[in-house]
């Protein structure tokens, strides 16, 4: 078992590097491709009124000069060593482990990264929870009463969660919960948790609301046909046969045997969603990673967007090996022995 | 087989006098394409430490009936007539939280396909402590002792270790023992087996056969077993009642059954089962046809189609449904056929038998 884990994690690393080098070539090979040159890359981070010299020198200062692969090297080793970057008018640190250095902003990108993660944390924490227990919840009530009234009105109103953007039910949340009925918060006042809890929830809850209503209507609609399946097991026909409640035939025998793939699709969901939730971000002006990485690809800033885009493949990485860990607690037919 | 009730002479309100009765039950599953008649007027009855085989073919309405009886045909669908009494309670009007209180603890099943119908998430042992948890306020400890006791009586090695391993971690045959076990948790009155040998090894069968005929002496429990095989009912059954088309079509003691059959249909029955003492060169003798549907069963004997003789009864077999009776030698052997029973006796000892 430890063996296997110490496996998977080699290879989660193997997989970033893999994730960072493709990330890297795309948007520092690109812009080369499209005619940029090294001079043109330094000229966007000195200014234009700078002389042919001062870029000529920053560019070579920096490094846009030399081959990609030693590009990637240097950034790689500033990972383990930290980096240093002179602009001629002195030397600006970026500490171990450096994710990347913005060269606009002058500024180490893993800081600005720490500070919007526990935003974007927040975020999905929030909604997966309830997203999870209303989509499960209706899953469930759905498949036990196939064909009636509330299964029909709640497979609607999935389809309608899947369907609608979330910028469209966002900003219709805020229109009426925020400025009509002023429920809920009016965007853009995220308090952190231990701050005050009772803020945190309450900044939060029309972005979990609407998070999760995307999110349950998939989860409802999985649930749903699991739970169809399992019922109609001989396993649920033997738990009745012992004289079991229903509830328990249905919870412990039923929802235990169609949690497999609800496990997985959510571990890959949850795992993209802290990476950073562009849309649910922009729309309530939150500031995650999400609006981060959208900030970052508007500015063109590329170490930014490597900075962000390796800490969300971490996340994604990190729960897939976390899902495939669960399947042998879910599973127990694929226990690894 | 002691004095029977006659299907005819039971008034249908009458208080039982065996452990198990079953009157006049009838199962029907309305559907888009017609009313399914899955069970059509069954009755039969059984005492504690007996067994009573219940043979046909698939969608002879057997796993029906004792789904019914168990009370997990399912709700809202079927619609059930008649009665069971068990021990005295009357079960299809009662109110299905008591014969839920009553499942597991008075009566239990056991299942096909034991890979199936365990749930592949839990342990053998925690599964069977369930069963025995339901309905006995017991701590988990306790229930765990006793549910390797269990497995240790079915004849499982190391109980204690391998109570806490999962049903894929067994072979089949250990996995249908354990289902026995679990069966067997809160010792029932009533132990229905359902096919308990058909999904398993046929070195396996006996084996399980045997534990089950064992179980019952210890336990004092009437069994019913339905089975598509005459060969397994043979060595267990003290009853046999043969289903054709949701009804039965001949229901007598195993002995009068295997020794003077009245039925064509069980006939044929006896005519597909291999038996060891018959010459390797001479063929099975399969029934011709296929079972009918239950929504549209042919008119008159359901057996019509496929019964060589349906032309020796004046036109009956096709126009009239025969009635369970008395076969006219023995009080005790019931059978529902036109054909006159001297010459039905006749074709028996003269045609039939002596190619078996």
């Amino acid at each position: 078992m430890y063996a296997y884990i110490i496996r998977r994690l080699a290879w989660a690393v193997v997989l970033l590097f893999v994730i960072s080098a493709v990330t890297f070539a795309i948007f520092f090979l690109i812009p080369r491709l499209l005619g940029s040159s090294a001079e043109t890359l330094a000229t966007r981070y000195v200014g234009r009124s700078a002389t042919p010299e001062t870029v000529a020198a920053v560019s070579e200062k920096l490094g846009f000069n030399d081959p990609l692969y030693v590009q990637y090297g240097t950034w790689v080793k500033g990972i383990f060593t930290g980096a240093e970057y002179d602009y001629g008018s002195g030397v600006e640190r970026c500490p171990a482990p450096c994710l990347g250095y913005s060269f606009i902003t002058r500024q180490p990108v893993l800081p600005d990264l720490l500070d919007r993660a526990p935003v974007t944390f927040s975020l999905a924490i929030g909604a997966a929870v309830l997203w999870l227990f209303f989509g499960v919840a209706i899953g469930v009530l759905s498949a036990l009463r196939r064909g009636t009234f509330f299964d029909r009105a709640a497979m609607g109103l999935a389809l309608a969660g899947v369907s609608l953007p979330i910028f469209w039910t966002g900003l219709m949340g805020l229109a009426f919960f925020s400025y009509k009925w002023d429920i809920t918060a009016k965007g853009s006042a995220y308090t952190p948790l231990l701050e005050n809890p009772v803020d945190w929830a309450y900044s939060l809850l029309l972005p979990w609301v609407t998070l999760a209503f995307l999110f349950s209507a998939q989860y409802a609609r999985l649930t749903r046909a699991g739970m169809l399946e399992t019922m109609n097991e001989d396993y649920i026909r033997t738990a009745r046969a012992k004289g079991l409640p229903e509830r328990t035939v249905v919870v412990k025998h039923g929802l235990r045997g169609a949690l497999t793939p609800i496990v997985t699709i959510f571990g890959l969901d949850f795992g993209l969603l802290i990476g950073g939730a562009v849309l649910t971000e922009s729309t309530f002006g939150l500031h995650g990673l999400g609006e981060y990485a959208v900030l970052a690809i508007r500015a063109n800033d590329l170490p930014k967007i490597l900075g962000v885009t390796i800490l969300a493949a971490l996340f994604v990485v990190i729960a897939n090996l976390i899902v495939d860990l669960l399947y042998a607690v879910v599973d127990p037919r694929v226990r690894i022995k | 087989m002691t004095e029977r009730v006659l299907v005819d002479g039971a008034t249908p309100t009458s208080q039982p006098t065996h452990f198990l009765e079953v009157r006049d039950l009838r199962v029907h599953f309305p559907t888009d394409d017609g009313l399914v008649k899955s069970v059509d007027g069954l009755t039969f009855h059984l005492d504690r430490g007996q067994t009573l085989g219940i043979v046909g073919e698939s969608g002879s309405g057997k796993s029906v009936t004792s789904l019914s009886i168990m009370g997990l045909h399912k709700r809202g669908v079927a619609k059930l007539t008649g009665e069971v009494w068990l021990d005295g309670q009357e079960l299809i009007a009662a109110d299905p939280e008591e014969v839920r209180d009553l499942r597991g603890k008075e009566m239990a099943m056991i299942f096909q396909d034991p890979l199936s119908a365990m749930h592949p998430y839990y342990t053998v042992g925690n599964q069977i402590i369930e069963a025995y948890r339901v309905h006995n306020d017991v701590s988990k400890a306790v229930a765990k002792k006793h549910a390797i006791d269990l497995l240790g009586r079915v004849g499982i090695p190391e109980p204690h270790r391998r109570v806490d391993s999962y049903p894929h971690e067994y072979s089949g045959g250990m996995r249908q023992r354990a289902m026995i076990a679990m069966a067997l948790s809160c010792d029932p009155d009533l132990l229905i087996a359902d096919e308990p040998t058909t999904a398993l090894d046929v070195t396996v069968q006996a084996q399980i056969l045997d534990l089950i005929r064992d179980l019952q002496r210890d336990f004092n429990a009437a069994v019913i077993i339905i089975t598509h095989d005459l060969g397994v009912v043979a060595e267990l059954a003290d009853d046999i009642l043969v289903m054709y088309g949701g009804r039965a079509a001949e229901y007598a003691s195993a002995a009068s059954i295997f020794n003077h059959p009245e039925h064509p249909y069980t006939w044929g029955l006896l005519g597909s089962m291999p038996r060891m003492d018959r010459a390797r060169t001479d063929r099975l003798i399969p029934i011709k046809g296929t079972p009918p549907s239950l929504i549209n069963l042919p008119l008159g004997c359901a057996f019509n189609p496929r019964c060589e003789y349906a032309g020796r009864t004046d036109g009956l077999a096709t126009s009239e449904r025969p009635e369970l009776a008395e076969n006219g030698a023995e009080a005790a052997h019931l059978v529902a056929c036109h054909l006159p029973p001297d010459e039905r006796r006749r074709i028996w000892s003269e045609e039939i038998q002596p190619k078996l």
